[in-house]
């Protein structure tokens, strides 16, 4: 295989499958090689694919590609042991064209999209490892693989290697991550009949619903737990970031198994049949930890590049559109007949000027404040379900009376200033 | 209801076998003198690692290759690899 291509493009998932899609639709010569037996078996998702980003690589993809279902509700829960302060949106324009978000089955959905890769001319190979990048005086000039005789050759070489990203740490572009720059999550797919779905979360059939649980459902640890409904299964899973999960001393497996016999989870997935068991780490350093991005030869995307919004759960439309931006960058370079660092820093002002840097920047500090004080999930998700339940408690104490008990409690819980110090810091972590 | 333990939820899954290993323990006596908690046999979500009183066990056939294990390791103890191409784990859903 000495043949020299394009551009190569190394794992095909959303954000390499996105570039190499676009890499070749405008008629570029490219090769998108993926470690796993089929595009999708090495890639795990929570399960929610946004709309927008898929859209302007694919119009009207939602009536071709394999999705669950549209989400239609989103809820969002504070639990605590016994109890969950709930809150909300269902919207039924989300129920129709051109719909806001999907549930998605990844090995499904990820096998489909790199079909139209191939169907744009792009040249899939899977079941092929990439060890290392060829590095001649400076620039990235190929890859090596582990097959036989496995150097192919390129212009420009893309890292969409995800999470783990080895190529870009061995091109120096990233240190080795830190535990508290990467989430553990791990899930199952449970099978329910659709009609047990519809009744108990109140859907019709084309229609769903995504619930995040903070709280209790990562016994108070720095994380969320989710479940989405799928046509005819629900996704459930929990993570936390892997410094908290060594911290606490948590088995993920069994974090998910608390998760899925809390009282208030239960009932909603009682019956349902385990189909598969899923880990995966999900890169959620955020601003600060994003690499460096363009090299001589070579641009990283996606996970690789920790493209991750993990405080509103956005990853794969990132990997998307920073595969999109990374298209147009090389499409330019070749223009040019320029695959230099300098050169190739376009796609690096794309990914900086795009909403996927300015969400990273707002949230800069969310994580590192959540998890360096953790009375947030900690503390403040069990007052508020105390206060809720005293709230609407009707025990004949006034409603005033009842709302100053409830702030007394919370401060003599915290201390005054330290609740304002509290409210505080969480506001300037997410304003 | 559905699955009980790490093996129950093991068994669920599609994995093609390596005949090699691509997740190393370096050294075994790091485990045993510098490691009272044995960290990666808690958070490795697959149970991959187990401890034998001397020594690491490592059962890299059921591995979901997240990777944890290698930045987790308090001391940089574990080389990681991915399996050959088209081996290891198979997701066959999400």
């Amino acid at each position: 295989m000495s043949e020299k291509f394009d551009v190569i493009v190394v794992g095909a998932g959303p954000a390499g499958t996105s570039c190499a899609y676009t890499c070749a639709k405008s008629g570029l010569n490219v090769l998108l090689i993926e470690r796993g037996e089929y595009p999708g078996a090495k890639n795990v998702m929570g399960g929610v694919l946004y709309r927008k980003q898929m859209e302007e690589l694919i119009p009207e993809f939602w009536k071709e590609a394999p999705l669950e279902r549209p989400v239609i509700e989103q809820r969002f829960w504070m639990m605590d042991k016994e109890s969950v302060v709930s809150f909300g949106y269902k919207g039924l324009e989300w129920a129709v064209e051109p719909y806001n978000n999907f549930t998605v089955l990844r090995a499904q959905f990820d096998q489909w999209f790199a079909g139209k890769a191939v169907e744009a001319g792009a040249l899939l190979i899977n079941e092929t490892v990439v060890t290392e990048c060829i590095v001649e005086n400076g620039k990235v000039i190929g890859v090596r693989t582990d097959r036989p005789n496995g150097e192919v050759y390129a212009d420009v070489v893309v890292l969409a290697d995800g999470v783990n990203s080895l190529l870009s740490k061995q091109l120096g572009f990233h240190k080795e991550f830190r535990p508290d720059e990467v989430a553990l999550t791990v899930m199952e797919v449970i099978n329910l009949p659709k009609e047990k779905i519809n009744d108990r979360f109140n859907l019709e059939d084309n229609q769903g619903c995504t619930i995040e649980i903070f709280g209790d459902s990562t016994k108070g640890n720095l994380g969320t737990a989710f479940l989405y409904t799928n046509k005819e299964s629900l996704n459930i899973g929990v993570g936390t970031t892997l410094s908290s999960m060594i911290n606490a001393k948590m088995k993920p497996y069994e974090l998910l198994d608390y998760l899925k016999n809390h009282p208030m989870v239960k009932p909603l997935i009682s019956g349902g049949e385990s189909a598969e068991y899923l880990a995966h780490l999900i890169p959620e350093g955020g601003y600060r930890s994003v690499p460096k991005v363009a090299g001589n030869g070579v641009i990283v995307i996606g996970d690789a590049a920790q493209l991750v919004n993990a405080i509103h759960r956005e990853g794969s439309n990132m990997a998307m559109h920073s595969g999109l931006l990374a298209a147009e960058s090389i499409i330019e370079a070749k223009h040019r007949g320029d695959y230099s660092e300098a050169s190739l820093n376009l796609y690096r002002e794309k990914l900086y000027d795009s909403f996927i840097i300015k969400d990273l920047e707002k949230y800069k500090d969310a994580a590192h404040t959540f998890e360096k004080y953790p009375q947030y999930f900690k503390e403040y998700v069990p007052m508020m379900n105390k206060a809720m339940s005293k709230f609407f408690t009707v025990d004949g104490t006034p409603k005033r009376d009842k709302q100053k008990q409830i702030m007394k409690s919370v401060t003599s819980e915290r201390g005054t200033l330290r609740v304002i110090q509290d409210i505080y810091r969480a506001w300037k972590a997410v304003k | 209801m559905s699955t009980k333990n790490i093996e129950e939820k093991q068994y669920l899954l599609r994995f093609k076998c390596d005949t090699k290993s691509h997740l190393t323990v370096l050294d075994h006596d790091i485990c045993m003198t510098k490691c009272p908690d044995k960290l990666c046999t808690v958070f490795c979500p697959a149970e991959v690692y187990k401890w034998e009183g001397t020594r690491m066990q490592v059962g890299y056939e059921g591995c979901h290759e997240c990777g944890s294990c290698r930045i987790g390791c308090p001391y940089q103890n574990i080389k990681w690899e991915y399996p050959k191409g088209g081996h290891g784990i198979v997701f066959r859903l999400a």
